[in-house]
């Protein structure tokens, strides 16, 4: 056996590898909605998606815990995004890079890996306690925005980075100040991949408990949220709680509730994607 | 352009939805308004749920939230005066209860409705058909860890298999709970466990091996009767009657289910049963409380024992006027 034919059998068992690895992910995650699919498609309809939570598990809704996510989702947008896509900026294009910088870059990726009940227990102390903010929606979206500004942070920083240098230069070459190079080049060849993070960091926003129980978030809400201050609760944690309920038709509730929250997801990511796929055809150098 | 049009569009976003709520129904019989506070224990949650749901039916201007920070959880907010009403599947600590004090908190205890925890095993299991409470705090003490390992070893007629053990997670009221009334002293016991603070999981897991014994609350049992099998428990003390006793609805209600029947409560703060709204609702947990725990898979208390804790609740408020 020669040398060449070595190589391509490796070359091979490694693609198979690949192969094999990639099949298995996706087929954990095709049981996984396959078999919420069959235990709660048949349980969702208009009643169940605007009644409010009840012990009948066939009246109970979802309509408080939608309601709820809705404004997480929106109000944690509002925070995290601005904030976040701001500090990478500056991060990248003006902070010097010093050991500071290094030290901040270091700390920003650890940030990225604290459990999330962690920042629960800040945002209770912070945002609940000393500013006063309680259990309320703007408490919960700002401790997730906490949760998930290095994801952002970094994200922005590498796209930033992706750039090719030759189109700063060439901007800086026709006068641009830096703030026109970053607005009209920087930002919008970079968006797909700040708008990526950005989507990566809000749906694992979507999907948290731990932190929100912490600060406050309840299981029992009779109205529906109807402004910042409001208390609330999200899907997760009225699936949690159908969940871990002894009667099978909670269960039922349960899977028909992961099945909206996955399509809320599914959704805020399509949005997401269409804008992207938008902007980037208009960039053209 | 474009980043300001995607920040309009979250804005408007958010206008939309705040417009969506605030619908008034007009039909409330009594002008009672406010907010009633609950949070705690996740084994008290459904009935605090379902009373609150059916409350809402007839004061529906009176906005009543639960939580389920779990009983400790709860305590520490009932204890800065965050919450109203605490729900709690045990008494209040008295590392708890100096929390309050120091924070001039006073607070009534009442107890709402029976939870029974029942002992169960693999139905394959032929072997245990009762146990009794020393084997019980043999098998769970701290001391067993790495020691009990096998059926034999409490009963030496029992086979000389593995046991596996399986119960609730350290930081639930249900664990405080087992450990105080088998052990003799709360919150201590083997580590060597399955822990679960879903019941759920713990049901799954015993239905799956042969050689398990766990604990959780009886309504799981009953949902899942053709996939466990229920042990008796004898506390050896006559008095609370002869022999092994299964609970059940009745065994608990009468307390020969001992010591494994166990009452749940809510803790109302002083300064919130002075209100109106809450005098009402707490009454009307008292008086509705029996027939929805039921509904939900507790057990009721009887009725002189609902009269009583509602003397109890009256008499409170009523040195709180004074």
């Amino acid at each position: 056996m020669n040398n060449a034919v070595k190589n391509r059998i490796k070359d091979n068992a490694f693609k198979y590898f690949g192969i094999a690895c990639t099949s298995f992910g996706l087929l954990m995650l095709a049981i996984f909605i396959g078999n919420i699919l069959i235990e709660g498609l048949a349980r969702i309809d208009w009643d169940f998606i605007t009644n409010f939570p009840s012990r009948n598990p066939d009246k109970a809704g979802i309509l408080p815990a939608l309601v709820g996510t809705l404004w997480i989702m929106g109000l944690t947008a509002i925070i995290a995004i601005p904030l976040g896509v701001s500090a990478g900026i500056y991060l990248e294009e003006y902070g010097r890079k010093n050991r500071l910088a290094k030290i901040l870059e270091i700390n920003i990726s650890n940030l990225a890996g604290v459990p999330s009940i962690i920042y629960g227990l800040l945002g209770l102390e912070i945002f609940g306690r000393i500013m006063g903010m309680g259990g309320s929606l703007l408490a919960g979206a700002s401790t997730l925005s906490l949760l998930i500004l290095p994801v952002i942070i970094v994200s922005t920083r590498e796209a930033l980075k992706a750039v090719p240098k030759s189109i700063k230069e060439a901007s800086f070459a026709m006068g641009a100040s830096k703030w026109q190079t970053i607005w009209h080049q920087l930002l919008p060849a970079s968006f797909g991949g700040v708008i990526t993070g950005i989507i990566l960091a809000l749906s694992r926003a979507i999907g948290e408990t731990a932190p929100l129980i912490v600060i406050g978030a309840l299981a029992y809400v009779p109205f529906v949220p109807a402004s910042p201050t409001d208390e609330f609760s999200v899907l997760p944690i009225q699936i949690f709680n159908w969940i871990s309920r002894p009667q099978k038709g909670f269960a039922i509730n349960a899977a028909s509730a992961i099945i909206i929250l996955l399509l809320v997801t599914f959704v805020l990511n399509g949005i997401a994607m269409y804008l992207r796929n938008r902007w980037q055809r208009k960039v053209r150098w | 352009m474009k980043l300001i049009k995607i920040a309009t569009l979250s804005i408007g976003l958010a206008v939309m939805l705040s417009n969506c709520g605030g619908s008034k129904d007009p039909k409330s019989t009594e002008k009672l308004s406010g907010e009633i506070k609950i949070d705690g224990s996740s084994t008290v949650y459904p009935i605090s749920e379902a009373v609150a749901e059916e409350f809402k039916a007839t004061y529906p201007d009176v906005k009543v939230t639960v939580g389920l920070s779990g009983t400790g959880g709860g305590f520490k907010k009932f204890g800065r005066g965050e919450i109203d009403i605490n729900d709690a599947s045990r008494s209040i600590k008295s590392s708890e209860d100096s929390i309050c004090v120091a924070s001039k908190i006073s607070h009534i205890e009442l107890k709402v409705a029976f939870d029974g925890l029942a002992v169960v095993v693999n139905p394959q299991n032929t072997w245990v058909k009762d146990i009794t409470v020393a084997e019980l705090k043999k098998i769970w003490e701290p001391e067993a860890q790495g020691k009990i390992k096998f059926w034999n070893q409490i009963r030496p007629e029992w086979p000389k298999e593995e046991i596996h053990l399986f119960g609730a997670g350290v930081e639930s009221g249900t664990y405080d709970y087992f450990t105080e009334a088998i052990v003799g002293k709360s919150h201590s016991s083997r580590g060597d466990y399955t822990a679960s603070e879903d019941d759920n999981v713990l049901v799954q897991g015993i239905s799956t091996d042969k050689l398990a014994l766990g604990f959780f609350g009886l309504a799981y049992f009953s949902e899942n009767k053709d996939k466990l099998k229920l042990v008796g428990i004898d506390d050896q003390k006559d008095e609370n009657g002869k022999g092994a006793i299964l609970p059940s609805i009745e065994t608990v209600k009468n307390k020969t289910y001992s010591p494994l029947g166990r009452p749940l409560f809510i803790y109302v703060n002083s300064t919130a049963a002075g209100r109106k709204e809450v005098q009402t609702f707490v009454d009307f947990y008292l008086t509705n409380g029996g027939k929805l725990a039921g509904e939900v898979g507790y057990i009721p208390m009887t009725d002189e024992e609902y009269k009583s804790e509602k003397a109890k609740f009256d008499a409170f408020v009523k040195t709180l006027t004074k």
